[in-house]
Order: C-alpha cells, then structure tokens, then sequence
C-alpha cells in the first residue's frame, strides 16, 4: 500500500471524522494510563487531521519512506495525540492504543525517536525541534529532495532562545521547504503563556524574522485546511509558520469548561463521561 | 546598598605601565622548541575527507577561521554552513543534516559546545546516537583570555553523556588521522582540536605511530615513572621525560588521545607493572578528566600504585600570557618535570 495524499483526498472519510477519531484514541489512551496531556490532544485534533489526511504526503505501510514529507514533534508530551493520529493513519497499530504509557510500550509519554514508528524526533527538551526541522530542510534541499518538513511546537516554546536562533538561520538560509506549526492553546506549565512571557506580538515577530506567518484558528478546520495549502503554496525560498489559536479540551465541553491548566486532571469516571460526550458530537 | 561581601574585589595590577613584558595575544601555536609545525591540519585533513566521502558537510557557528574550518569552507563552498553566532541551531542543524544522511562536522570553541550548546548535543545528537562529529578550539588553556574562552571542564562535562565518543588529540599527527577515523565511527564525536600552527610530536619520539580510535599507545618506555597523559599534555610529558632522563630517571609516556570510551586494559596492564610511579597528565581541570578516569579504572581493578594527578586546577583561571599561564598552573614543560622529580 503506497497511499499518497491525493489517494487520501479521495477517501470518504472525512477530516471532521478523522478529528474525530484522533479526539476518541487520544481520550481512549488517557483512559488507559488515568492522566495524559489530553487538552492539549483534543486541542491540536483538528491541525494533526489537516497534517496526516490533507497536507502531508507518506506511506503508511513504510514510515522511513524516503519521499516522506517529514513532521517533528518539538513539544514532545503532544505525543498522546501524534500516537493517535498514527493509528489513525495506520502507521501504528490501532491495538497498541491499549499499550500507552506502559512499560515497554512503544508510546512512552513523551514522544521519542527510538521507540515509535512516524515519531522522528525525540522532543521535550523545548525549543529544539525547529533547528532539528531547519537542518533537515538543508538536507533534503541538497538532495535535490521535494519534501516539506513540518515542525509542531508549543507557544511556550516561542519563550526558548534557540527558537529564534532557528528562526533568523532558517530565514537566511531560505528554506521553503520548512513549515514550523504553533500551537497558540494560551497554556504552558505556569499557567497562561501571555502571562508568562508574552511572544505577541506574535505575527510581527516572524514576520520580522523574515517568515511568512499565518495566524488562524486552530479548531477550525477549514481555515487550517487553507492555510496549510498557502504555507505550501507560498512562491520563493521563505520559511513558512502557521499559528493555530486552538482551545484546550476542544470537543469534550465539560473540560473546556473547567478551569484550563497545563495537566489536566481527569478524575477516573470521567474518561468514560468524556467518550459518552464526545460520542454525542460525533461527525454525521 | 553594599555589603562587605558584595564589594567587588580587582585584581591588583602589578604590572608597571610602560614596562614591556609578554602580551595576552592569542598566540600562533603551542609546539615547544624543535618542533615541526604543520599548518591548520584539521582543516586540510577535512577536505581529503570530503573528498572521498560526499556525505561531509562543514558548519561553524562564526568560528570557521578560529578552528581551520575555513580551509574546508574555500575548498568547499557548496558544502559548507556558516550558521551565525548560534550554537544551539548549529548542534541542532547538525542533527537534522545527519538525520537525512549527512555527516556534519560542527565546529565552535569548546566552552560553547559545553556550556552553551549542551542540552542540544545531548537530546538532538547523543540521546539520537547520530554521526556528528563536533570539533572544538581552545580545549583546557590554550587561550590567555581567561574564563569565558578556557574550557577547563568540557571533558569533565561531556564524560557523563552517553553514546557520545570523546578524543583529545596531541598533535597534528593525531589530528589529521583521527578526522578519517571519526569519521568511520558510527555515532557522536567530541574532539578537542590544535589549531593554527600544530606540532607535530608523536612521530618525533615514535616514527611508526598512528592514531587509533579508542586505544592508548605507549610512546616511550620508561622504568620509574608512567605518564598516562592525554592532548597536548603528551608533548608536555614526552618534553619533560626527556629532560628528567638527563638526571637518570627514566619516564614511560602512554598517550591516551580517547578519553570516551577509555582504553581501560592498556592503562591497567601499564600501571599494574610493578615499580613505577603513575601520573596522570591532562590539559583540564584534575576534576572528572583523564585523572579520575584513571583512578576509577585502576581502583575497580585492583591496580593500586603510587599514583599522582597532573591537570589544572578547580578553579577558574586567570587571563594572561599563555607560557606565563601554563607555568603558573603547572602544565608547562619545565613545572610538570619538577613535579615529578619533587614525587620521587
């Protein structure tokens, strides 16, 4: 099977569902375990469906296929909802969802390169998946590659130094093929990322940094949808960053309700509560 | 306010003005008298490298003249990086180009690589066990510019990072044979690099030595005292032996230029012959370098002789002249010779 993305785009299933159904794996693994950074899963749904069943090209049934476009998991403890999304995709399967977090699993809580397949880096240590994301991009440029390489990070990694270091090497160097992804959920440990340390603002910043930037919302999978295919589309050797503005716990109102934090508690009874509410809103 | 332990303390100049005395330049080279000099040998020793193997790339982070890069960046061009003042992209685009097959030689000052780029050497490149291979300038004190150039503890930092091979070469012998031989290595390498106008020691006082990746080599035989010395506190070793066989004591040198992964049975089986006094040589603080290294090695094997350690000491060092310096901290030819003498 060597499905690319036009084969996808021709799949009935469609990328509501596909959000959908990353929501349903990611509340079914935090079950497993009884925690997991499941706001920030159901958050960035709607973006990972976008990446894996619009935007990114890649070969289930071979994850190191050279002709892969390349996706870097910078804020590592999103691995909860990249392990959903590759089930989703069939490049994990679907029966390990049962195995995460465990030991031995292969979906450890923060994602790392050497335990998954479709998992290229090993994240967490924020800040650095965009200089990993810029060097491959030189990679891939000398190869004469046609590649694009997708860089998920957090707004709170936009607090990192070496986020900008990579920002200005990126610009100089005119790597087009290199699209950086924010996730603007307005959370990071402390509390609200613009209380922290604000990045705003935020698309005067890249734009200074010689980036084309768009800002859009996150749970809105039309405009991610458009905005992916400018990213791509953009004309000339300039890197490209989208910032989604997305919503902690999107699709399970009770937890977009409760008060938002970094680790969201689940109490025991409510992944079950939480997959009855999110069942309710189920794609038609 | 100002307490009395906020009050900064100066140093006190005892210089007198107009006197004229050595500078704290940045001196050419570090061979002792009668030394060969060969030029920028990392450099020249890179291109032939890429020249046989296209997956050689070269980045710098605005340190391609200060560590014989630019002479692979000339010959080179299209496969040269100049990264900027930013060392954390540079390890982390070290990684990204390694990952799609590449072999970048990434190459800063040693107090960058350790200090500032640590967490990206750790978590892009060791914990990814990836062949880059990091070259740094000014390993220990070989600047005269004081603390922020003296990277008198990057072994001691990089020891305790897993996957990642460590070698601290002499000479430009071992500089120029130790690039093909990194490169065939598969995984992270530190170097400590020579730069500018290298000695070259090795071959002087042993005409068939080559450099081999994570093996210790005795260079000269000696039966009252065994040097166990790593970079250029070999030539220093191999100086002094020379100068202390003058007063009959006979000095063994090993020369271990892999510091990670240690050559633990050349060192046990050297130190374990009965008589000697061993001594540790390193261009490094005596904290978690060579010295210690060996002592753990000998201890856990039951190996226990005489045994004294030779390094820089815990401290942060002053600026000055580089000969001025190396006498004062007991690294210099002349001072390691003494203290050898003052432990018989």
């Amino acid at each position: 099977m060597t499905e690319g993305p036009r084969a996808r785009a021709r799949s009935n299933v469609s990328l509501e569902q596909r959000a959908w159904n990353i929501r349903r794996k990611a509340l079914l693994m935090g079950e497993v375990q009884g925690q997991g950074y499941i706001g920030q899963a159901l958050g960035i749904a709607d973006v990972l469906a976008a990446a894996y069943f619009h935007a990114l090209d890649y070969r289930a049934d071979d994850p190191e296929w050279e002709g892969r476009d390349r996706f870097l998991l910078s804020v590592g403890h999103y691995a909860i909802a990249l392990y959903a999304t590759l089930m989703e995709a069939g490049i994990l399967p679907e029966e390990e969802l049962a195995t995460y977090g465990m030991d031995d699993s292969r979906m450890p809580m923060s994602g790392m390169a050497s335990y998954t397949p479709g998992m290229e880096i090993t994240g967490g240590s924020l800040g650095q998946g965009l200089g990993i994301a810029l060097g491959m991009a030189m990679g891939l440029r000398r190869k004469g590659a046609g590649a694009f390489v997708y860089n998920l990070m957090s707004d709170g990694e936009l607090g990192e130094g070496s986020t900008w270091e990579a920002a200005m090497v990126a610009a100089h160097h005119g790597l087009g093929n290199l699209i950086c992804l924010v996730d603007f959920n307005n959370q990071q440990a402390d509390g609200r990322s613009t209380a922290m340390l604000s990045a705003e603002p935020l698309e005067a910043k890249w734009r200074a940094f010689g980036w084309h930037c768009q800002r859009v919302d996150g749970n809105d999978l039309k405009a991610v949808v458009a905005a992916f295919d400018a990213a791509r589309a953009v004309a000339g050797p300039v890197p490209r960053v989208i910032v989604f503005d997305t919503r902690m716990c999107k699709g399970v109102p009770f937890l977009e309700q409760r008060e938002i934090a970094h680790f969201v508690r689940v109490e025991p009874e409510e992944w079950g509560k939480a997959l009855g509410v999110l069942e309710e809103g189920r794609p038609q | 306010m100002t307490s009395a332990s906020m009050a900064r303390k100066y140093k006190a100049r005892q210089v007198q003005v107009g006197q004229r005395s050595t500078t704290s330049a940045m001196i050419a080279s570090l061979a002792a008298e009668g030394y060969d000099t060969v030029q920028a040998p990392f450099g020249h020793a890179l291109v032939e490298l890429a020249r046989r193997d296209e997956r050689v790339l070269g980045l710098t982070a605005d340190l391609g003249k200060y560590t014989d890069l630019h002479v692979f960046a000339e010959a080179m061009p299209d496969r040269f990086y100049q990264m900027g003042m930013a060392e954390a992209v540079l390890m982390s685009a070290a990684a990204g180009l390694a990952r799609e097959g590449f072999m970048p030689f990434a190459t800063t000052y040693a107090v960058f690589a350790a200090r500032r780029a640590y967490d990206f050497i750790a978590m892009a490149i060791a914990e990814e066990n990836l062949p880059v291979r990091i070259v740094c300038a000014l390993p220990g004190l070989t600047t005269g510019y004081g603390p922020s150039h003296q990277a008198t503890e990057d072994l001691a930092i990089f020891r305790g990072l897993p996957n990642l091979t460590i070698v601290d070469p002499c000479d430009a012998v071992d500089i120029a044979q130790m690039v093909p031989a990194i490169a065939a290595h598969d995984g992270p390498v530190y170097c400590r690099l020579l730069r500018g106008r290298v000695p070259v020691v090795l071959t002087r006082h042993k005409p068939d030595y080559r450099f081999e990746l994570g093996k210790a080599q005795l260079i000269r035989e000696g039966r009252d005292v065994l040097v166990i010395a790593t970079g250029l506190m070999t030539m220093r070793a191999l100086d002094a032996a020379e100068a202390l066989a003058k007063d009959g004591i006979d000095v063994a040198v090993l020369h271990v230029p892999t510091i990670k992964p240690l050559d633990r049975a050349t060192i046990t089986e050297e130190a374990g012959k009965a008589g000697r006094l061993v001594v540790t040589a390193e261009n490094h603080t005596v904290v978690g370098g060579l010295g210690e290294a060996v002592a753990t090695t000998l201890l856990t094997a039951g190996v226990t002789p005489a045994f004294r350690m030779i390094g820089l000491p815990d401290a942060f060092l002053e600026a000055g002249a580089l000969p001025t310096l190396h006498d004062m901290y007991g690294i210099s030819t002349d001072r390691v010779a003494a203290r050898i003498r003052s432990w018989l």
